[in-house]
């Protein structure tokens, strides 16, 4: 069988989930056209603050992801794993975290009070901005990183004894390479972010087109208004996978034994510089988070131990599902896999989550199908994420061995078993680390679906929390975060072990 | 993949007709406040169900606002029979949709207004306002908030419902002056948060002097947590009402059961459950009187509230006068 074959199926899967869902909304408004200028005031200020975010998360991630893939210290393979934590909270979570460092109570107002200067104030464009960079610049530290580890060992000895420009001849192909998908990525979910930037915002100035999409179906149950939105949505991410499409290169250099040596080169002191402020501006505020949430487990209710379990049940099954058609699109390759890949960020969760609604319920009570749909929903938007792991490592692996592997007329599943995939391990086990961890987080649409009980982690967090039990929520939410990080954890493991740190 | 998730559903659906089969089941839409362990809900289902030989099962639907989206959604094929949590913003539209039938249930309301609508039963009410500490200087009215330092956060009106609530209680107590209140009010609000529960953490964080919530939020630091430090600022133009309501769906196959329900639910047992539960002043007073610790609430001397169809007529305007004076 073809490799390139179940990428078809995946791909149009993906796509009539998406536009299906879409339509299905659509289909369901009364007519009516155009968005309302506060539409266009929403668009405008959502393109400006991804743009932004996406931009500084990677400029920063590129000198930190050098920093640790040229250095080696103890807990270095700790903090890497600790980089993916902040991407994977609970949005209300990491916004916690992030007031305890930067609030008006925050440590920074504090330091600021002892010399006599006024606290710090987050709320505003730079505050969505600085919340999308604690959120983003790990992910966009991980995805780089990815690319360094990626250059064979062997390069960098030759170039040293060749006393060969390293940055020009092996760091600039591969940034150029990994670095607009990285961009690309994080402007993405920026653009669909909508409780962030409307908490830090600061008010109807940080309206973004989510939050529209939210009022439009939620308040005034105008299905048209919404799909238009959504497809609002899947233009601008079209119109930047588009510009992505023609930047990103594929790197033509060949493979190497994939090991990774100490390097020599660079300043030590920059490096460590870069690593300590990284860690500082990530890891406070996941230490406030552990300190208020281990606080409150005391008050955590036995009834989130079973949604603890359904959350991980949901997260494994979705996550089989994303790496299963992330595998299929990656090994296809091309245009419309690239595309398919890229679209569900567009996807806002409550447009497919009501679409799926409007379809299924015709046929079947959709409270029943509650947790099965949250974990296809969860599989669809963390599917971009394991697509962008993924294509750059099968990418290298066929350049390396694929024309090895057809003089041996290696195809169909034994060169998939034999060449591909163990030389795409690392890439596999750290897009099934991303994909696990994000659908425990993920809120999406399990409130849409869900009727008693059967609620999962984030759900019986947001619940608590509506119900002034503040302290038994942030308990709830360390068990989720710890939750998340260990499944992240458990699958990054295997793609790490020769990372060599 | 689907391997695994199919059986899980064919099992659940199994399991679902079979327990239907039994005995006649009643199926409530409400806001997930109202059915965890520590909510209303649990208590109600099993005061009802002593009696009327039935299964109360809740499908609880995000807040008011999503779960008259889901029966709208759903439209006359909806399986619920009863929705309960929907308030005097939601009202107007709900009816519009047709879904809603007339309740017949009479009851003798403890409301500061007149209420008289067939086809919406309240269970519960309270007042908006911004909550803060009991050491905080309180301005006596939006315009003294205004001239004030004091920092608040409040909702987001096109996300939350005590967002909108507060959006018409500047309109109710200024009219045509809202915009200029608005204006005053915009260096004074901290941020505006997409629900009740992110405004509500970030007030406790300390991030804010004060928070918008209701009357009766002291009451549940007081009551539950034994913490008296929360107060709620008292306005001379009077405060704003939150009716929270119940009503039967028009499709209901058990007609008669959901209208025993909704009596039950305006019924000394069921009344005397919601103080501490949903922490809102109960529509009925209960005999015994409202736990110890509402009676250190502020008590409003003037109630506002637009009716249902005024509700509705105005919003747009307001939002939009909302939305120009912060984005400036």
């Amino acid at each position: 069988m073809s490799l390139r074959a179940p990428g078809l199926t995946a791909a149009a899967f993906i796509l009539v989930l998406l536009f299906g869902t879409l339509a299905a909304v659509a289909l369901r408004a009364e007519p009516g056209a155009g968005l309302a200028p506060a539409d266009w005031a929403a668009l405008r200020f959502t393109v400006s603050q991804a743009l932004v975010s996406a931009g500084l998360s990677v400029a920063l991630a590129v000198p930190v992801a050098r920093a640790l893939a040229r250095r080696s210290f103890p807990g270095r393979g700790l903090l890497v794993t600790l980089l993916g934590a902040p991407f994977l909270l609970p949005v209300i979570v990491a916004i916690v975290g992030l007031l305890a460092v930067f609030g008006r109570n925050g440590l920074l107002s504090l330091v600021l009070g002892w010399v006599g200067l006024p606290p710090v104030q987050i709320y505003g464009f730079h505050g969505v901005v600085l919340a999308h960079v604690f959120f983003n610049l790990p992910l966009a530290t991980r995805m780089i990183l990815q690319g360094w580890l990626s250059i064979p060992a062997e390069r960098f000895r030759l170039a040293a004894s060749l006393g060969a420009p390293i940055g020009a001849i092996l760091e600039r192909p591969m940034l150029r390479q990994a670095v607009p998908g990285a961009f690309l990525v994080i402007f993405l979910i920026c653009l669909t972010s909508f409780a962030v930037a409307l908490t830090l915002g600061g008010g109807p100035r940080a309206t973004t087109v989510e939050l529209a999409i939210y009022q439009a179906l939620r308040f005034e149950f105008d299905l048209g208004h919404a799909a238009r939105l959504g497809l609002v949505q899947v233009a601008l991410t079209a119109v930047a996978a588009a510009l992505v499409w023609r930047i990103a290169v594929p790197d033509a250099m060949g493979a190497g034994l994939d090991r990774v040596v100490p390097r020599w080169d660079g300043s030590r002191g920059v490096d460590a510089a870069w690593i300590g402020l990284a860690a500082l501006f990530l890891l406070v505020p996941l230490g406030a988070i552990g300190v208020r949430g281990a606080a409150g487990l005391a008050d955590v209710p036995a009834s989130i131990w079973p949604a603890a379990l359904r959350s991980v049940s949901v997260a494994l099954v979705s996550t089989a599902l994303t790496m299963a058609l992330a595998l299929a699109l990656v090994l296809r390759g091309g245009r419309l896999a690239f595309f398919a890949g890229v679209l569900p960020l567009a996807a806002s969760a409550l447009v497919v989550g009501t679409g799926l609604f409007i379809v299924v319920r015709p046929f079947v009570n959709p409270t029943v199908l509650a947790l099965p749909v949250t974990a296809l929903v969860n599989a669809l938007l963390a599917l971009p994420f394991a697509v962008r792991v993924l294509a750059p490592a099968h990418e290298r692996a066929e350049a390396g061995f694929g024309r090895l592997a057809d003089s041996l007329a290696l195809t169909g599943t034994a060169r998939l078993r034999l060449v591909l995939l163990p030389r795409m391990r690392r890439a596999l086990g750290f897009g099934a680390g991303l994909a696990a961890a994000l659908s425990m987080g993920d809120l999406g649409v399990i409130a849409l679906f869900a009727g008693t009980g059967g609620e999962t982690l984030p759900l019986a967090m947001f619940r608590l929390m509506g119900s002034y039990r503040m302290a038994a929520a942030a308990g709830t939410g360390l068990i989720l975060v710890a939750l998340s990080l260990a499944l992240f954890w458990a699958f990054d493991r295997g793609g790490r072990v020769d990372a060599r740190a | 993949m689907q391997k695994t998730t199919l059986p899980v559903a064919g099992l659940l659906i199994a399991s679902a007709t079979l327990a239907a089969a039994e005995t006649p089941g009643l199926t409530i839409y409400t806001y997930d406040s109202f059915v965890p362990d520590w909510g209303p809900g649990p208590a109600i289902a099993a005061g009802f169900e002593e009696s009327c030989g039935c299964e109360v099962e809740f499908v609880a639907a995000g807040d008011g606002a999503s779960l008259l989206s889901r029966l709208l959604l759903e439209g006359p094929q909806s399986e619920a029979d009863i929705v309960v949590g929907l308030d005097t913003n939601l009202i107007a539209r709900a009816r519009e949709s047709g879904l809603i039938a007339p309740h017949g249930v009479e009851a003798d309301f403890d409301l500061p207004i007149a209420w008289d609508d067939p086809d919406f039963l309240p269970y519960d009410w309270g007042y908006f306002a911004f909550v803060a500490d009991a050491g905080t200087e309180a301005p006596a009215d939006f315009q003294a908030l205004a001239e004030s330092d004091l920092s608040v956060v409040i909702q987001d009106p096109r996300s939350s419902t005590p967002g909108l609530g507060l959006l018409m209680w500047v309109k109710a107590a200024h009219g045509a002056d809202a915009p200029a209140i608005w204006e005053g009010l915009a260096d004074n609000i901290l941020t505006v948060t997409p629900g009740w529960s992110e405004a509500y953490g970030l007030f406790l964080e300390g991030e804010a002097d004060a928070v918008l919530s209701y009357t009766t939020s002291p009451a549940y630091h007081l009551i539950a947590e034994e913490d008296a430090s929360k107060v709620a600022w008292a306005f001379d133009e009077g405060h704003y009402m939150q009716v929270e309501v119940a009503a039967m769906v028009a499709g209901t196959d058990t007609p008669d059961l959901a209208r025993d329900f909704l009596a039950y639910l305006v019924s000394d047992p069921a009344q005397s459950v919601l103080p501490t539960t949903n922490w809102m002043y109960p529509a009925v007073t209960p005999e015994a009187g409202l736990p110890e610790g509402f009676e250190t609430l502020i008590a409003p001397e003037r109630a506002l509230l637009f009716s249902a169809e005024e509700a509705l007529s105005i919003r747009d305007a307001a939002l939009e006068e909302w939305r120009t004076a912060l984005s400036q």
